[in-house]
């Protein structure tokens, strides 16, 4: 589903690289988790994965495509297949619930029957129903972040990313954004979320990549935030790395 | 493509910016109507060296009893001189070229000058033969008065010949100089307004920021974004351009035919048919232009 293969970002009039020589694998139906420090890469290797960037060398597959050919008319297209989540939730204030998730439908050219019937599903889905007609600015945090969820898997796609989505959310609130992704990952989207709250890494025991200085320090299937001696390695490739997820296989 | 959408948005942008809209569509208007003005200018050029090179006349100067003495050594033509340069245009060598001529006479040419100069003090000092006796020759094609010109400079009896177009081109070159003068203020003006066009769509491009950015993330297309911005740059331009139409076409039916031409009734004047071929242009000129600016514009503001 999605393959990096040696990856290294260097920002131009940055002296060390963003990203090093980083591969990865992740298959269709994930759920996975990318660990590591503030500034240790994590956004720069999801805006890879959202072809917001290209890497400096290296190779990027998502969903069949290679992000580093695609040419930029094929861009929008690509983006449709996928849905994206950030921190900031990035609503537009003017628009209610509803329209915010409309408008997501109507600029790539969906037809308004279809959103009619659309977007009332998706916002019971992410459990809004009944504040379709809410202005952003009159929800909380969490329930801002379910508009931002159902604008992102309105579409149905196959990828969602999500880059630290709990950023902004006190604990209880968090849990019930990720009982929502843990959904949205069962009805067979592939989940790749950046985080690092720990409690919420620890408890759902899912595959763990953890990122220091630009590299991949960890690639553990069903693991907490921090690395367990009993069934952890270091990564020094991606082949390594795709030997260790199948070996360990928490998730058949 | 959801038309509803689209014009929803543009609404928007104009709606947004009032001031660089009005402004937008101020440039336009001035800077096409000076486009239209001198296309009409033009025009009338045209117009006006058509009717007068077919009546312009080529003169044939004979001499008096006060011409300069190196040129008319013989003082006033003999009647036998002016019969000869008769003779001469009436020969098969000129006869082709010639439609018509006829003879001025002294007291021809002084009551024509006592008209011309009622009034005015030289009219009183002035006698018939210090004026020239004149053969006026028109031609069957004007452009070829080189050849009456040759024929007759340094003929015995004949003081000088002149064509009248050189005079009218005199004119016409004024006239020309004027309508080059309002075509290059015009190409300014048209830059200042591609410019602010530009500058427009990007700040609206700005405000916008967040739906483009939303719009980029879920994958709307390259031309369903710019689209908007485009089109609110041509609905300014636009309505800029349609009010130079407005004002060139008043122009012509106020100004050129309800006054020039009731006070100069025997100079063909553009009329409004003239008026209503380059109104057109100018529209479309301005939805070209803007078409071009807010394009290049919304494309270097989204690369970026
Ligand atoms: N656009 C950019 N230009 C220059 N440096 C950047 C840019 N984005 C990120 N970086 C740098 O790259 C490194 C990784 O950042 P980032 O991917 O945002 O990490 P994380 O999301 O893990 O906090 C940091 O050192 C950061 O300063
Ligand atoms: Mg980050």
């Amino acid at each position: 589903m999605i393959r990096i293969e040696n990856v290294t970002k260097q920002y131009k009039g940055t002296s060390r690289p963003a990203l090093n020589n980083v591969s990865l694998e992740i298959e269709k139906g994930d759920f996975v988790f990318l660990v590591g420090a503030s500034g240790s890469g994590k956004s720069s290797l999801m805006r890879l994965m959202l072809r917001e960037d290209i890497p400096t060398s290296g190779s990027v597959h998502v969903m069949g495509e290679n992000l580093v050919a695609i040419p930029s008319r094929r861009i929008p297209f690509f983006r449709r297949k996928l849905g994206v989540v950030f921190q900031d939730f990035r609503l537009l204030p003017t628009k209610t619930v509803a329209q915010n998730v409309a408008f997501s439908l109507e600029v790539i050219g969906k037809s308004q029957g279809f959103i009619l019937e659309a977007v009332p599903d998706v916002l019971a889905m992410v459990g809004l129903e009944g504040k379709a007609d809410r202005l952003p600015g009159e929800l909380s945090g969490g329930e801002q972040q379910r508009v931002a969820l159902a604008r992102a898997i309105v579409n149905k796609p196959a990828v969602l990313l999500a880059d630290e989505p709990t950023g902004n959310l006190d604990p209880a609130t968090s849990e019930g954004i990720m009982a929502l992704l843990e959904r949205i990952n069962l009805a067979g989207t592939t989940v790749v979320m950046a985080t690092h709250d720990r409690g919420i890494v620890d408890r759902l025991q899912k595959r763990v990549v953890e990122m220091r200085d630009g590299e991949i320090f960890r690639d553990q299937r069903s693991a907490g935030y921090i690395k367990t001696q009993t069934d952890s390695h270091p990564v020094k490739s991606w082949n390594l790395a795709i030997d260790q997820s199948w070996s360990l296989g928490g998730d058949e | 493509m959801r038309f509803g959408f689209v014009i929803g948005e543009i609404g928007h942008g104009l709606r947004r910016n009032v001031s660089m809209v009005i402004s937008v569509i101020l440039v336009t208007f001035i800077s096409l109507t000076f486009v239209g003005t001198a296309s009409l200018l033009q025009l009338q050029i045209g117009q006006m060296k058509n009717y007068w090179y077919d009546r312009a006349q080529v003169a044939v100067y004979l001499c008096t009893e006060v011409s300069p003495a190196d040129v008319c050594p013989q003082g006033e033509a003999s009647t036998d001189l002016q019969a000869a340069i008769e003779d001469k245009l009436k020969s098969p060598v000129l006869q082709p070229y010639i439609k018509e001529y006829f003879f001025e006479n002294h007291k021809q040419a002084y009551d024509k000058f006592q008209e011309q100069f009622a009034g005015n003090s030289v009219a009183k000092y002035v006698t018939p033969n210090q004026l020239n006796e004149t053969f006026w020759v028109s031609l069957k094609d004007p452009s070829k008065s080189q050849i009456i010109t040759e024929s007759f400079s340094g003929v015995a009896g004949v003081e000088e010949v002149r064509d009248q177009r050189s005079y009218l081109d005199q004119i016409f070159n004024i006239l020309n100089a004027a309508s080059i003068a309002a075509v290059g203020i015009a190409a300014l003006m048209l830059v200042s307004a591609a410019l602010l066009i530009s500058t427009t769509i990007r700040l609206s491009a700005f405000s916008r920021r967040r739906e483009i950015g939303i719009m980029r993330l879920v994958g709307a297309s390259n031309f369903y974004i710019q689209l908007p911005f485009i089109l609110e740059g041509v609905v300014a331009a636009t309505i800029g351009s349609a009010l130079a139409a407005g004002a060139v076409l008043s122009v012509v039916q106020f100004f050129v035919q309800g006054y020039l031409a009731t006070k100069l009734p025997f100079t063909s004047f553009v009329t409004l048919g003239d008026g209503l071929l380059v109104a057109p242009a100018l529209i479309a000129a301005g939805i070209l232009l803007s078409a071009v600016a807010s394009g290049f514009a919304i494309r270097r503001y989204l690369r970026i």
